[in-house]
């Protein structure tokens, strides 16, 4: 078993399931989330959460894993499933005045959650959110809390106190070394993320999520939500949808029509 | 005219593609200057020059080569202060993004990414959601830090000009406690272009079963770049770095032409803003076809070879 315990924070995020239509509503093009799941990309952070604890004796030895979600009242439901999964604590940072937030103001908002909660050794996040896609959160937020960040991690090991992690490039793969704590993102390649059984669901039952508002944390309202964004989305169309191509059947010659297709867009 | 600075991450290599469209989008909106962490190789500088870049940024330290994304986005900064710059361009990679994150909390500016356009006004044209909605966005504080897609901008002749003057920034904080970069596994070079920045990408799936040669047969008979499902990359047919999709790469070529690849959501997300898309899957119903503009029902296996022999032919290369 390895030496010392970790307390480590998983950012989770509720997000619109992208198996169904995304849509953006409303006079500000907000994100509609009516059917919204836990970001399968965060399963891998937490599940590395998970793996990290368990290597080291899990709760009862002392290690915390503490999912953290900031969103309406349905993210609950991102830390319901991540307690299911299984999480031990849940943290749900909710607040009118967060709505709009943009990623500076977002990781505003949960620097202040995570230093509420005291030291922590490892926060933990996927690679990026589903539906912002932006991936500018964990970096912002590793300023905001003055963490060395190891990002696109693909391996992740963590030993007397330093992190150590892969990053797979175009043209190389890097080795990084950074001290804890630390803001880690992961990669799909990191796990594979186990699903909630019968006993983990049970269990979470028991668990509790606490809620958080701003005034909890010492968060102005004014320095998140639009009023607080660095940025302002003007307008929003939706992409004309693809006009339907030209679809033929192979009937041995299909590769010299590929060819003439090409040429008459000029692309040969 | 107010400045424009670009970052250059490889200041050793020639000047990538994406780097000449932002030192032209830089020099469109106003005076393009430009900040890298390591001193230009003189045939780099002489084409900045030429690019009508007046001034060069450099750290006062050679060290920032072996840290990931904090101390050069402290570099940034400075060289940001340094020139007084309106706005902020950085490629649209994972490090670009990631320099920019930090650079924005650093400078209190707001960062827009996977950015396409920006108009004199500095607003900015992008597409989320993979790629259902195209935005129009703008930055409200006093800088402005845009990370821009490869691809996405025309690369303006170059007009002729001195190689630009340097100035060398202080870069304040220490490098302890970052991230340190330890090691470094080179891959083995393809000779193909870059798959971020290609004009041309030909994608394989599960259906070319463990095979890409036919795929890397019709890239090479077009000049283009060799992509891959999460399916291929997956089952260990092809590198890691060749996934297209969300947990991918995200490409905008002017041509891709998929192969054996079914086209799920997450495979859509890193592809449906190409120009021009190709689809080749002996299944009629594949999803892949409702968004392409040539479609081929039939064997990638017969289909792309024979399409390569008549692509090499009409170029004079049979
Ligand atoms: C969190 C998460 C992230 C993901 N990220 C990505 C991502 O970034 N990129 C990505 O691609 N996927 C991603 N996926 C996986 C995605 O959901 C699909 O499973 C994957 O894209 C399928 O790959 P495929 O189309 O190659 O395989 P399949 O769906 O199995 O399709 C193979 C296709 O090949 C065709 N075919 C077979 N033989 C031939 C032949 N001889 N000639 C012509 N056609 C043939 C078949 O008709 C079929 O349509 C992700 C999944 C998850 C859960």
């Amino acid at each position: 078993m390895d030496e010392s315990t970790l307390k480590i924070v998983v950012l989770v995020k509720h997000v619109p399931d992208a198996q169904f239509d995304r849509h953006l509503s409303g006079p500000d093009s907000r994100t509609d989330r009516s059917e919204s799941i836990l970001s399968e990309l965060d399963e891998y952070a937490l599940e590395a959460a998970l793996q990290l604890s368990e290597a080291r004796g899990g709760e009862a030895a002392g290690n915390r894993v503490i999912a953290l979600t900031m969103g309406p009242a349905g993210a609950a439901n991102a830390v319901k499933k991540s307690l299911q999964i299984g999480a031990g604590e849940g943290v749900h940072l909710s607040d009118e005045a967060l709505a709009g937030s943009d990623a500076a103001a977002t990781s505003l908002a949960l620097a202040a959650a995570i230093r509420h909660l005291g030291e922590v050794d490892l926060v933990l996040t996927g690679m990026a959110s589903t539906d912002g896609e932006t991936s500018l959160v964990p970096a912002q937020l590793a300023e905001r809390l003055g963490l060395p960040q190891v990002t696109f991690a693909s391996t992740l090991e963590v030993k007397d106190g330093t992190v150590t992690a892969r990053r797979d490039g175009d043209s190389h793969s890097e080795l990084i070394e950074a001290p804890l704590p630390a803001l880690v993102s992961v990669t799909d390649q990191v796990n594979e993320p186990r699903y909630p059984n019968f006993k983990g669901i049970m269990a979470a039952k028991k668990k509790t999520i606490t809620t958080l508002s701003l005034a909890d944390i010492g968060v102005d309202a004014g320095s998140v939500g639009s009023a607080g964004s660095w940025t302002t989305v003007l307008a929003a169309q939706p992409r004309p949808p693809r006009e339907q191509g030209v679809i033929i059947t192979d009937e041995g010659d299909a590769g010299i029509k590929l060819a003439d297709f090409l040429a008459a867009r000029k692309l040969i | 005219m107010a400045k424009i600075l670009v970052y250059i991450d490889n200041p050793t290599a020639e000047l990538k593609r994406s780097s000449r469209e932002l030192v032209s989008l830089a020099g469109a909106l106003g005076e393009a200057v430009v900040a890298s962490p390591g001193p230009f190789a003189d045939s780099t500088a002489a084409e900045l020059g030429a690019r009508s870049v007046s001034t060069v940024y450099l750290p006062d330290s050679d060290a920032l080569g072996g840290y990931l994304v904090g101390p050069k986005a402290a570099f940034l900064a400075e060289a940001a202060k340094a020139s007084g710059a309106a706005a902020v361009l950085l490629e649209n990679s994972f490090d670009g993004k990631e320099i920019a994150a930090r650079l924005g909390i650093k400078l209190t500016a707001g960062v827009i990414t996977d950015v396409v356009g920006i108009d004199e006004a500095l607003t900015a044209t992008k597409s989320v959601l993979a790629g259902s909605y195209t935005v129009q966005a703008k930055v409200t504080t006093p800088v402005a830090v845009f990370t821009v897609k490869a691809n996405s901008v025309e690369i303006s002749e170059p007009a002729g000009g001195s190689a630009p003057g340097s100035v060398t920034v202080p870069v304040p904080e220490a490098t302890a406690g970052a991230a340190r970069i330890t090691g470094r596994t080179e891959k083995p070079a393809s000779g193909r272009p870059d798959l971020g920045e290609a004009r041309v990408v030909v994608a394989g799936g599960r259906g070319v079963d463990g095979d890409f040669g036919p795929v890397e047969e019709l890239a090479d008979a077009l000049g283009g770049a060799v992509g891959a499902s999460r399916a291929a990359t997956d089952a260990g047919w092809i590198e890691h770095s060749a996934q297209i999709g969300q947990t991918g790469k995200t490409v905008s070529p002017q041509l891709y032409i998929s192969a054996g690849i079914s086209g799920a959501i997450q495979q859509k997300a890193g592809m449906q803003t190409a120009k021009v898309i190709v689809a080749v899957n002996k299944d009629a119903e594949s999803p892949v076809f409702e968004i392409a503009d040539f479609g081929v029902v039939g064997d990638l296996f017969q289909v792309l070879p024979q399409a390569a022999a008549e692509i090499r032919k009409r170029k004079g290369q049979a």
